[in-house]
């Protein structure tokens, strides 16, 4: 204690060269700390741009098709039909009864002979349907179409193809021009990638999204406000908790065994519907929610629930008036993250028989449906080279869906946002 | 068991309150009566056996060092104790005859009744005249616009607010210099048109212009409402009331004239503290 205090201290050498050699180092480790930071972040854009490149440039192809001119001279195939019988409700049966088909399968036999029936897409007629249903005037007079190729030779002359497709690309050469290809907005799955189409598995993923949020936010913001709020804090609570942040770790797959289990077998809901996979999607959401929520909740400052109390707010006018508002920009943070989640999820909606080739897009929440992911899935597993674009352009779909989704939820969050 | 004998304790108090409460204009009759009150967070006593009256007619401020209990005593008398689920109260405490801890007695018409101003202003993250109106619009005070206009009004102007913030009513009330957002939670409190407004340290976060403010309004509030400040600062408690408590280690030491207890402090410890040997 004495010899301590006895001690006397050398005064400080600041310039000296242990102090200088103490700097230098500081200054190392604070350079080397920011060039691992950049590093991080440069790894991260180089793959998200890589990413977006390699997916816009494969998937911009999938959104265009490669067409050509086909002369239709219809008064001499019909005979000579009026416009007016393709107007009205009756259009669609009487072109069949027309026997659109067999026309433009002579046409192409007139124009490219033979062999032309291979060059066109085999649903090549229903955009001659779709056209003349626009706009019935065609029929009275000889007209230029427009008709997609077959898939062989749309991937040999947008990309490289098969010999053989090669071939007629360059003998037909001047004549393909390459327009957009609408059917891949409008149009459902199909056999033929020339036909398929985005929207039954955008419509389904819009679906069941809906069903997923309608039950996994009320459930997910009241739970979490009864735990932060209301529950006695005691030993069940702190299981319900564990629980939750358990739920929310559970490998997806196992959702979808759940949802199996239960929706399908033992409520008997319908199979591949939107509401089972919206109901299994939001089992795996609401824990996301709750948990975010209860941060959020924490996060309120104790002083604004003392001010409501001390002028007589009852417990649930201090939650609703004054925490809920406070914490919902939290909670809705929370609320993008499971749902930019559930709408990337495959592996439980497969469980559930959302894998079904579907041919028509859900009209409701039990029709059989798909979601994007999924259908990129299925695309992806595809013989037909023609389906490697369709798979990049209907992944460029889904990250628009969600960009939008959570331009959506960040818009909502800065509306509730409250500035102190 | 001992909430039976606090009931039966608490009637024989009743009967002697009735016989004051007949004479409530006059200045004796005591607005709030504290008797026999210990509080307990788990199995550590904040509070000894404390009984006190508040005066409609006076300012009682509460002194004593930091961790004597005062706050703890001023938050049992609106029950905002309620929210620490390990606290426990025992004792009676009684607002015009009527037992607040009774099973009849609702503890949020209570604290209407009973308004708390707190330590660090906190006033709600909403506009000037939405925090005003609140307390008014969850227990229907006002019967249409006009009449929330007027108490709005009327309660920025009690708290010495309106000149400075009645052409920015729809500003954030938390865009005001912390002086203002005290007074604004004062007018909030006055809005509920409680009978005891209780102040916790309400001026420790503030300047000594915007102290000064307060301690103004405080004097101009004496009369319509019962006030009960708690304080660290022995000239505020000095200025401001006219009966004082000091307490020290859970217990009341003295309760008096302010006049008496800062000047002829019946009590060794009293004279202690306010002589500034310690606390």
């Amino acid at each position: 204690m004495n010899s301590l205090t006895e001690m006397k201290r050398r005064p400080t050498d600041w310039q000296g060269a242990a102090m200088q050699k103490r700097i230098a180092r500081r200054y190392a480790a604070e350079r080397r700390f920011k060039a691992i930071g950049m590093g991080a972040i440069i790894l991260s854009a180089g793959f998200l741009a890589f990413l977006l490149i390699v997916m816009v440039g494969n998937g911009f192809r999938g959104f265009t098709q490669t067409e050509l001119p086909l002369e239709i001279d219809f008064p001499a195939a019909t005979g000579g039909v009026s416009s007016s019988q393709f107007e009205g409700p009756d259009a669609n049966s009487n072109l069949q009864s027309m026997g659109l088909r067999e026309i433009v399968d002579s046409s192409i036999d007139l124009q490219y002979g033979e062999a032309g029936n291979d060059l066109f897409s085999p649903g090549g007629w229903t955009t001659v349907n779709a056209m003349i249903l626009a706009d019935p005037k065609i029929v009275e007079q000889k007209a230029t179409i427009y008709l997609p190729v077959v898939s062989e030779i749309d991937v040999a002359y947008k990309d490289v193809g098969n010999p053989e497709a090669e071939k007629r690309v360059s003998e037909f050469s001047g004549q393909f021009s390459t327009g957009f290809n609408w059917n891949f907005l409008s149009n459902s799955d199909a056999t033929d990638p020339m036909q398929v189409g985005i929207w039954g598995a955008f419509k389904g993923s819009l679906i069941t999204m809906i069903v997923t949020l309608l039950l996994a936010f009320p459930v997910g913001v009241f739970a979490a406000l009864y735990l932060e709020e209301y529950a006695p804090k005691n030993r069940l609570t702190d299981l319900i908790e564990v629980s939750i942040n358990n739920l929310a770790a559970v490998p997806s797959i196992i959702f979808g065994l759940l949802g199996l289990a239960v929706f399908l077998n033992f409520f008997g809901m319908p199979r591949s519907g939107a509401l089972v996979g919206g109901l299994t999607l939001a089992l795996m959401t609401m824990p996301v929610i709750v948990i975010s929520g209860r941060n959020a909740v924490k996060a309120v400052p104790p002083s604004i629930r003392e001010a409501a109390l001390g002028i007589g707010a009852s417990p649930l006018q201090v939650v609703f008036h004054h925490v809920l508002p406070l914490a919902l920009p939290g909670i809705l943070t929370g609320t993008i993250i499971g749902m930019a989640r559930a709408l990337g999820e495959t592996a439980p909606l497969l469980m559930i028989g959302m894998r079904a080739f579907i041919a028509t897009p859900p009209s409701g929440i039990t029709d059989p449906a798909t979601v994007l992911p999924v259908q990129i899935f299925l695309w992806s597993d595809e013989v037909d080279r023609g389906f490697v674009e369709k798979t990049s352009a209907a992944i460029i779909v889904l990250l628009l869906f969600l960009l939008t989704m959570n331009a959506l939820a960040i818009y909502l969050r800065n509306r509730f946002e409250t500035r102190w | 068991m001992k909430y039976e004998e606090m009931q039966e304790s608490s009637e024989s108090v009743n009967m002697t309150d009735s016989t004051t409460t007949d004479t409530t204009g006059e200045t004796s009759a005591p607005k709030m009566t504290a008797s026999h009150v210990d509080v307990f967070y788990g199995d550590k006593q904040a509070i000894k056996d404390v009984s006190i009256d508040v005066n409609m007619d006076s300012v009682t401020a509460f002194i004593g060092p930091s961790g004597c209990g005062k706050s703890t005593f001023l938050r049992c008398m609106n029950r905002m104790n309620d929210t620490i689920p390990i606290a426990r109260v025992t004792g009676d405490i009684m607002l015009e005859g009527e037992d607040i801890y009774a099973a009849s007695m609702d503890v949020v018409q209570l604290r209407a009744r009973v308004g708390m101003v707190f330590q660090k202003p906190n006033p709600f993250p909403k506009s000037i005249y939405d925090n005003i109106a609140y307390g008014p619009r969850i227990h229907g005070l006002a019967t249409g616009k006009d009449e929330l206009d007027h108490i709005v009004e009327s309660s920025l102007q009690r708290a010495g607010l309106w000149g400075e913030v009645k052409d920015r009513l729809q500003d954030s009330g938390t865009a005001l210099s912390g002086g203002q957002q005290q007074r604004l939670c004062i007018a909030r409190a006055i809005a509920v048109d409680p009978e005891v407004i209780l102040m916790d340290e309400p001026c420790s976060a503030l300047d000594p212009i915007a102290t000064a403010k307060i301690e103004e309004l405080i004097h101009e509030l004496r009369g319509r409402y019962a006030i009960v400040i708690v304080t660290h600062n022995m000239q505020q408690a000095a200025r401001v009331s006219q009966k004082t408590a000091f307490f020290h280690l859970g217990t009341l030491v003295e309760y008096g004239e302010t006049t008496d207890i800062f000047t002829n402090p019946r009590e060794e410890k009293t004279r202690d503290y306010i002589t500034g040997r310690y606390g």
